[in-house]
């Protein structure tokens, strides 16, 4: 059984202009040990898929799933009491994940205090302890600092820390290298890597880059307009991706193309989250769609794990 | 470096704006309709009294010379003495300046005591029955003739339930029989420092309904204030991280949003008690409190206008030395500030 | 009227028909007193400090006034005051700050240095300070509370100039030689006159309640005109046996006074565009 399981999930939130739809339908399943991705372009429903599993969807969002289960308890009732016990967050933006005006030292503490009932002095070596185990040199430097006082790497390290000492072995991570240095970047990686071997952590990695996708993840899922269009292993999506937008997005990037040659852009924008989709939602930037693409839901097809949601024959992709 | 320079700069400009505050209250001193050697010569004056007066009074030399003594002398704190009891103003002013720091201070405390909680609720329950009951709240406050709450207050506490005494700083019992000593002017410390925990607990009580009347426009005003800068920072990426890690809601709302709110607090700090100094000229004289703002409308009715000027004067100087100090705090607090 | 409530809510209509209902009453004073020769100060000395009943439906005063008829009166006084006072008000602090604002340089240091000074006050005590130099009497209580609220608008004003000054058709003004005062009359004024307009409409609420202030401390009109603040004072010697001497027109002034709180509160929530707009 997936750690975790969503089938189907939607979330619209309501508003005087009619509904916004942030995730339409995202299937998700996530075994327990690995680093899932969920890639997208912005305004794809990934960061509110996330939002939604943490239950801190917006005030008054609908959501609504054929199956929305996290270690076999039902999101919808669960999910408050899982965040911050079960389920961690790393956000996108470190410099503003941490409190400007507290010290690192209270930040710490006011987490482990939240979830374990020990003496002062425990709890400060425990704080140490988990910030040695992010790769921080200086630990005991690091918890009399403030935020500002940081590097931003340093930060993202404090960061997940923090959702270290929650005790939660799932963990949400937004971003989390976008706000940093390539190559700082590149390090919270392999230190993410690393304690989901040692700690037996699981980690839904949310990125809008395949390299992140590449380098850190055992599997992906690919989201369109709040659609989950295909998932499957990082090897079989990144090297022979069935869906035209997977095919699109790989042919976006730097290396994709010739030395010199111009990005393939896509052409055409994402349908706006407040219409209505009957067919496939990339049909109005498909250089392959077919007639009915616009107008029915494109069936399921496979090869072993690797699914996605595609008219198109197998053999056409 | 910036910090210093701002620093210099705020401190440069309070002294300036003391100079502008001496100058103008020394103009109004001149439009005075009424003859200050008339009154100075004391009741039924003869034509020689008044010239008599007129020559101490030095009200003959030119003006410019005039304002360089008016000025020398509010510098010096020498404030000359009253036309009325001929008392020295000065001497006066040490035992009613404390009486009404001691109330301005404590209402200033009560008025973020009751403030920032409300608006801390208030924001943490935006939309709800919560937010419409501490904002219709606010506005209420803010919007109450202070002498008429004072008297509303009176009605209820010391009337009709009969907790707390209707005016004055001390019982009589206290004030006659066994006076405080007089240390700091201030009865709730002079007491602890004479170690008489009932000469405390009654300038206490004799403390409430005054402090509790200033405080409601400073309190309304804080608890808006603290809304809206805890509803923008409720909606920070910190916040909603903390959340995140589990925190509770308490937590996250006074010990992560509140300290960010720093800023707007310290500003109330300073407006409250800028109010509570200026309404203590109307209250005072409800609750018989023997403080500058009894003294100055005892003033104004005897048109004793040295009186007047030195009491305006006091004030001003308390209110622009409170706002340089609460500027400087802010721009230690936030070195942001320094920059604009 | 629907528009009305869908531009300021349910309380801030509510309150604009208040305070619409209160100049109809300073209006028509006359006509809708029960007693006219009271409410204009005429004593009625056998039915002093009668409790509220039918024939007088708040009670009277020491002199046997109907107080309602007191209150109504004085609604003049007091709507007049706080209108004069932000009039006046506006008569010193806009020239000040346009000029500041306009022309910049050591005219606006100067000027805003000078505004400052008068900030310093605490505002009350400086309206104190300058009422009791006047004496009291109606017109110069206003101008003791004009002298301590005028430099707000010379501040708004000369924010909203700072704006102006910037905008091309400004510029294309000055470089095409326009002088300085048709620039000013013509393209500045109009400009800050509106916002200004509003905030000195919603300040008549806060004005006359420092006039009514004053006038408890005995600096405001003079008897026999009626008037709230005094009113209140002079009922303080019957507190609380009489106490609806002092607590009509006390609870007349906080109505007033919170009818514009919640008006301007109203605009503000408008303008800011935080309204509840989204879910």
């Amino acid at each position: 059984m997936p750690l975790l399981d969503i089938r189907n999930l939607s979330v619209s939130i309501p508003t005087l202009d009619g509904d916004v739809h942030a995730v339409r339908a995202v299937s998700l399943e996530i075994e327990r040990g690995e680093i899932h991705g969920v890639i997208g372009e912005s305004g794809c429903g990934k960061t509110m898929t996330g939002m939604a599993v943490l239950g801190l969807a917006p005030k008054g969002a609908r959501i609504v799933a054929d199956r929305f289960h996290f270690d076999g308890e039902d999101l919808r009732e669960r999910a408050a009491h899982l965040r911050g016990r079960r389920i961690g967050m790393i956000a996108q933006d470190p410099a503003a994940a941490l409190n400007p005006v507290l010290s690192i030292a209270r930040q710490m503490d006011d987490v482990i205090r939240a979830h374990r009932d020990l003496p002062h002095r425990n709890r400060r070596a425990e704080a140490i302890e988990l910030l040695a185990a992010t790769g921080l040199p200086d630990p005991e430097r690091v918890l009399r600092s403030y935020p500002h006082q940081l590097s931003g790497g340093m930060q993202q390290r404090v960061v997940i820390a923090q959702a270290l000492a929650t005790g939660a072995d799932f963990l949400i991570a937004d971003e989390p290298t976008t706000a940093l240095d390539v190559s700082v970047g590149a390090q919270v990686l392999a230190l993410l890597r690393k304690l989901v071997t040692e700690r037996g952590l699981t980690v839904l990695m949310i990125t809008h880059d395949m390299d992140v996708i590449a380098e850190a993840c055992d599997r992906a899922t690919v989201l369109y307009a709040g659609r989950s269009v295909e998932t499957g292993p990082v090897g079989a999506v990144l090297q022979s991706p069935g869906h035209p937008y997977t095919r699109a997005l790989l042919a976006a990037l730097p290396d994709a193309a010739p030395l010199g040659a111009r990005l393939a852009a896509i052409e055409g924008s994402i349908p706006p989250p407040r219409s209505v989709i009957a067919g496939c939602a990339f049909a109005s930037r498909c250089p392959q769609a077919l007639q009915e693409c616009a107008v029915t839901p494109p069936p399921e097809r496979n090869r072993a794990a690797h699914r996605w949601l595609c008219h198109l024959p197998e053999d056409a992709a | 470096m910036e910090l210093l320079r701002y620093i210099l700069r705020r401190t440069f400009l309070s002294a300036f704006v003391l100079v502008g505050v001496t100058f103008l209250v020394f103009v109004v001193a001149q439009v005075v309709p009424s003859d200050p050697a008339a009154l100075y010569a004391g009741p039924r004056p003869t034509a020689e009294q008044i010239e008599k007066a007129r020559q101490e009074l030095n009200l003959d030399a030119p003006l410019p010379a005039r304002f360089a003594t008016f000025a020398g002398a509010m510098a010096s704190a020498d404030f000359g003495i009253s036309y009325k009891s001929r008392r020295l103003i000065a001497e006066d002013l040490r035992a009613y300046l404390p009486a009404t720091l001691e109330l301005a201070i404590f209402s200033t405390g009560l008025a973020l005591l009751i403030g920032i909680p409300f608006g801390v609720i208030a924001a943490a329950r935006q939309g709800g029955w919560a937010d419409r009951l501490c904002s219709f709240g606010s506005i209420a406050a803010v919007a109450m003739p202070t002498f008429f709450l004072a008297m509303i207050l009176q009605l209820i506490f010391a009337q009709w339930l009969g907790i707390l005494p209707l005016s004055g700083r001390l019982s009589r019992e206290i004030a006659i029989s066994a006076p405080l000593p007089m240390v700091t002017g201030f009865n709730l410390i002079d007491a602890l420092i004479a170690g008489r925990l009932e000469a405390f607990g009654d300038a206490l009580t004799h403390l409430i309904l005054p402090a509790l009347t200033l405080a409601s426009y400073p309190a309304g005003v804080a608890m808006r204030l603290t809304r809206s800068a805890m509803i923008e920072i409720l909606e920070r990426r910190h916040i909603v991280a903390a959340r995140a890690l589990g925190l509770s809601e308490p937590r996250i709302l006074f010990g992560h949003a509140l300290p960010n709110a720093m800023g707007p607090a310290l500003t109330v700090i300073g407006l409250s008690f800028a109010y509570a100094l200026t309404g203590a000229v109307l209250i005072e004289i409800i609750f018989a409190w023997p403080g500058l703002g009894r003294y100055v409308s005892e003033a104004i009715l005897a048109k004793d206008f040295p009186v007047i000027a030195a009491v305006t004067m006091v004030v001003t100087i308390c209110y622009v030395v409170m706002n340089l100090l609460i500027d400087i705090t802010q721009a230690l607090v936030d070195p942001r500030v320094a920059l604009s | 009227m629907k528009k009305l409530v869908q531009r300021l809510g349910w309380p801030g209509t509510v309150a604009l028909i208040i305070i619409l209902v209160f100049v109809l009453v300073a209006l028509l004073a006359p006509w809708i007193a029960p007693y006219p020769l009271q409410g204009a100060g005429g004593p009625n000395v056998a039915a002093k400090l009668s409790p509220p009943s039918a024939d007088y439906w708040l009670g009277t005063d020491h002199l046997g006034r109907d107080i309602l008829s007191r209150i109504v009166y004085g609604t003049r006084v007091s709507l007049t005051n706080g209108m004069l006072i932000v009039a006046f008000s506006l008569l010193i602090g806009l020239p000040i700050g346009l000029a500041a604002g306009y022309f910049g340089g050591w005219i606006d240091e100067a000027l805003m240095r000078g505004t400052d000074v008068f900030l310093a006050f605490p505002a009350l005590l400086l309206a104190v300070l300058m009422a009791a130099a006047l004496g009291p009497g109606f017109l110069n209580s206003v101008i003791a509370v004009a002298v301590t609220w005028w430099p707000w608008y010379a501040r708004l004003a000369r924010a909203e100039v700072l704006v102006l000054r910037g905008q091309p058709y400004v510029e294309a003004a000055q470089l095409s030689g326009v002088s300085h005062w048709r620039i000013i009359l013509r393209h500045i004024l109009p400009a800050t006159g509106r916002p200004l307009t509003v905030q000195a409409a919603l300040d008549v609420g806060p004005a006359l309640l420092t006039a009514a202030a004053l006038s408890f401390l005995g600096l405001g009109v003079l008897p026999p005109t009626a008037d709230w603040g005094q009113m209140v004072d002079a009922g303080r010697k019957f507190f609380p046996a009489r106490w609806w001497y002092s607590a009509m027109p006390g609870l007349t002034i906080f109505a007033i006074a919170l009818a514009f709180s919640v008006l301007g509160d109203a605009l503000r929530d408008r303008k800011g565009g935080t309204g509840r707009a989204s879910a």
